[in-house]
């Protein structure tokens, strides 16, 4: 075997680690899978600041930033889910920002109380039905799937994502843990089909295996921009009744940035009106912002009352969560 | 090992060193994660015994008993047609049925998953055809996934199996039918060919255990899914670390088992002709029924996948929805992979040959150890290695301010040859393994003729060793490469800033169920795994021995 092209490869490859320079911030992101998003390239077209990006699953991030400690390139911490910041705050890898522009872009519902990350964007995780066997006046709430009405009908993700993590631990936070419990224990005596992604799941009740389920809207937007029959709708749960779970993307500071003034710079840019609307449609999420208008399949299904526990109990609800999902034979 | 007197075995220590160095090296991110068992986590440990503990186990032993029943039946016989039968497309088959290993297991997932779950074509069909509560072939269910990870691990056992059966050449098989012998397999095949079958099973069942995307898709919990359940939905990494570590038992198992079923059976190359010069055609009812079922398999576990992947890769093609970025994925991949393969080879190398040499059991051992980084799931080990780079980044950094006053910052954690070591730490016992078994087969007469005449170690190596060895060296590089593009969770984690890999943007875009976004790149990890099955098989033609045996 001829070496000479591996070694070549091999230092290419070796090559290709070497930092870079100038006004510039670097983000360890999970939320997108193409490298940009138009709302940071806006960025770098206002400001002059070159976005550089890492992108990786959540835990894969985590557990890199941990690994770096104070050498690590990474200035902002881009992610989904609030049990993702709240656990990289609680391990001290971002730092707090005090900035009005960031208190006043984001609700206070959205944000670390210790203003270590900010929501950049927001989704519902919500009830998602057949509009073929199904009619909303018979939905009511999350724990009204638990009614044996639904014996067969449900689908539901696997408890292992933790969209459904959160949604319990926001649950457990809003009404405690027996509660929480009884209605998991609900569904589960409802025999429902466990899937592994919110897509599948939406597919599965246009399909006919199952009548309800639960999921995030932006997945349901996505296929409706793709098919513009797709028969399934969201019904908000629990409007009156505590409000639908919603869930954000969001970013923090590092811990030890060396670019922290851009990193500042670059959060506030991202919850600002301006970037608000294209950083939300991008994804199909909602714009934490006040101010910013959804895209306009989002815009369609209405405004809803939002869940207020705020999304940091979500992070210190989550082990619990887990433990009780366990217990109740939740997969 | 014979006693080669005093005065020689001084001339290995050497070896004997370098071999002590490859073994901690490697071993030592497989000890980090060990090392969690030193800080109790009773409090978890007791919610799992009290929820899912016993299904764990029993899930994670019935996935390795069933796809070691069915993979190693698969592998056995596919490579028992091929190499002791004549039957039409026989020479075809030989080496197109190792093409289902370049095909990764959670890419077979997905695809099956799509094609056979409830929303899938077959199913809506049967439905349409059968009304709405039809029987359709789910494989989110204990047979689904083992019939899934077994087709495309079989040819673990079969690529040694068929090894095994090709290095005895003909003369036992005459032997055995001059003899009247009616069933030549277990008189004579099965028993000369088991240490190479047992290599095979271990490595395919080493994969099982290892394996998360496959189940997490097919919805089947095992303890890797439990391993990611505890670490990222729990918050609880010291617990995580603790199941890898029961993980790991499960390996120390299946290894003893492969030297248990190995036995004291010794398997020497015989010199001589090939077996296929001489081979009894089938009867026309039987070749059909071997035709058939060589066929059967090649298409469920090759065709169909990469078939479907190239539909929806048409499609995305037709929708704009290809990645643009393709190229530098490919280039990426192929080059770390290279990289990997020459490492792991080395470092394989030298501990076989540590081993072989030195004759020490604590080496032996110390190699078991580094090899265990392949039965733990990629993220896990890899966890391991980032403690590991950042030690060494601090040490380093601490020196060199000492010494010149510049702060280095991180020269290993997030390099390619960071990454490239977690691939040494992960897949080092899949060239570990064929090269042993490769140097087994070599009579230790022939050693102990060439020291008594006095050539050294490195005479030795390179004038009696190598030209035997070339086989297994070179599948033990192919097996390497193949495993590293399709590997993902590690370097997810370890890559350098900005490089992503074939595999890491399937699984990007899988995780958001964007399937035909991913068939691209899925198909290409599987056609790049094509060259090299396609290297080993011109090999092979030119009449060159390339399979360890």
């Amino acid at each position: 075997m001829n070496s000479q092209p591996l070694v070549l490869g091999f230092l290419a490859a070796l090559a290709a680690a070497l930092p870079v320079s100038s006004q510039e911030v670097n983000v360890y992101s999970t939320r997108s899978h193409y490298g940009s998003e138009p709302a940071f390239e806006l960025f770098t077209k206002k400001t002059g600041i070159k976005v550089n990006f890492f992108m990786g699953n959540n835990n894969e991030v985590l557990e890199r930033l941990r690994a770096e400690g104070k050498n690590s390139p990474a200035d902002v911490m881009v992610t989904v889910d609030a049990g993702n910041l709240w656990n990289a705050a609680r391990e001290g890898l971002l730092a707090p920002v005090e900035s009005e522009t960031l208190a006043k872009n984001v609700p206070a519902h959205l944000r670390d109380p210790e203003n270590r990350w900010f929501g950049l964007a927001v989704r519902a995780r919500t009830i998602m039905y057949s509009t073929e066997r199904v009619k909303p006046a018979e939905l009511s709430t999350y724990e009204g799937l638990a009614d044996p009405k639904w014996k067969g009908r449900l689908c539901l993700r696997t408890s292992n994502s933790i969209y459904n993590q959160s949604l319990l631990a926001a649950a457990i936070e809003r009404m405690g843990v027996p509660k929480t419990e009884e209605m998991v224990r609900g569904w589960v005596a409802n025999a429902p089909t466990i899937l592994d992604g919110d897509t599948t799941l939406l597919e599965a009740i246009a399909a006919g295996q199952c009548d309800v389920g639960i999921t995030n809207s932006y997945y349901l937007a996505r296929l409706v921009s793709e098919k513009p029959g797709f028969p399934v709708a969201p019904f908000w749960a629990n409007q009156g009744k505590g409000g639908t779970h919603v869930n954000i993307s969001g970013g923090g500071v590092t811990a030890h940035a060396k670019n922290r003034a851009n990193a500042i710079r670059l959060l506030e840019f991202l919850t600002s009106a301006e970037a608000q609307a294209t950083l939300a449609a991008s994804s199909f999420e909602y714009p934490v912002s006040p101010q910013a208008k959804p895209h306009a399949i989002l815009e369609k299904w209405g405004a809803f009352e939002q869940e207020t526990v705020g999304v940091a109990a979500t992070g210190k609800n989550q082990a619990e969560a887990v433990k009780l999902a366990d217990r109740a034979g939740y997969r | 090992m014979p006693a080669i007197g005093k005065a020689r075995r001084q001339n290995l220590g050497g070896f004997s060193a370098a071999a002590w160095l490859v073994a901690v090296v490697v071993a030592a991110p497989v000890l980090a994660v060990v090392w969690n068992l030193l800080t109790p986590r009773w409090e978890v440990w007791q919610h799992l015994a009290q929820t899912m503990l016993f299904e764990l186990v029993r899930n994670t032993a019935l996935l390795l008993l069933g796809v070691g029943l069915l993979a190693g039946v698969l592998g056995t016989s596919l490579a028992w047609l091929v190499s002791a039968h004549r039957f039409p497309g026989r020479s075809f088959f030989e080496w197109a049925l190792v093409l289902p290993m370049a095909v990764p297991a959670y890419v077979i997932a997905f695809v099956f998953a799509g094609l056979f779950g409830y929303t899938g074509p077959v199913a809506t069909y049967l439905r349409a055809a059968f009304g709405p509560d039809a029987f359709f072939p789910d494989v989110r269910t204990y047979p689904g996934v083992v019939v899934v990870m077994s087709l495309v691990l079989y040819p673990y056992v079969y690529l040694l199996a068929r090894a095994g059966f090709a290095s005895l050449g003909a003369a036992p098989f005459e032997a055995a039918r001059s003899l009247g012998s009616r069933h030549p397999f277990w008189r004579v095949g099965f028993p000369l060919a088991r240490p190479a079958i047992a290599t095979g099973l271990a490595l395919a069942l080493m994969e099982t255990l290892a394996d998360f995307g496959a189940v997490s898709v097919l919805g089947y919990r095992t303890f890797t899914t439990a391993i990611y359940r505890v670490w990222f939905g729990m918050f609880d990494r010291v617990a995580a670390g603790q199941l890898a570590v029961a993980l790991m038992l499960f390996a120390v198992v299946l290894l003893s088992f492969e030297r248990w079923a190995r036995g004291r059976a010794r398997f020497v190359q015989r010199h001589g002709r090939p077996a296929t010069e001489a081979l009894p055609p089938l009867s026309s009812a039987r070749a059909l029924v071997a035709s058939g079922f060589c066929g059967g398999v090649l298409f469920f576990a090759f065709l169909l996948p990469t078939g479907v992947l190239a539909y929806w890769t048409a499609r995305a093609a037709v929708e704009q929805k290809l990645p643009p970025n393709f190229g530098s994925l490919l280039t990426n991949t192929l080059a770390l992979g290279a990289a990997a393969a020459l490492t792991t080879l080395a470092a394989a190398l030298v501990l076989a040959y540590g081993q072989r040499l030195a004759g020490s059991r604590s080496l032996a051992w110390a190699s078991r150890i580094a090899g265990l980084g392949y039965a733990v799931p990629g993220s896990v080990i890899a966890v391991g290695v980032l403690l590991i780079l950042s030690g060494a980044d601090r040490a380093l950094g601490r020196l060199v301010e000492r010494t010149t006053g510049v702060e280095l910052g991180l020269v290993l954690t997030g390099s390619a040859l960071g990454l490239v070591f977690a691939y040494l730490v992960r897949f080092v016992s899949v060239a570990f393994y064929t090269v042993e078994a490769g140097l087994e087969s070599i009579a230790p007469s022939l050693d102990e003729a060439a020291r008594s005449l006095g050539a050294t170690p490195r005479r030795l190596l390179s004038r009696i060793h190598a030209p035997l060895l070339k086989g297994s060296v070179l599948t033990a590089s192919i097996l390497v490469l193949v495993d590293v593009m399709k590997e993902m969770p590690a370097t997810m984690l370890i890559r350098p800033f900005g490089t992503d890999t074939l595999a890491v943007d399937v699984w990007q875009r899988t995780a958001e169920s964007m399937w035909r976004e991913a068939s691209l790149p899925a198909l290409t990890i599987v056609l790049a795994g094509l060259l090299p099955v396609i290297l080993l098989v011109r090999l092979g033609r030119r009449g060159q021995s390339v399979l360890p045996s």
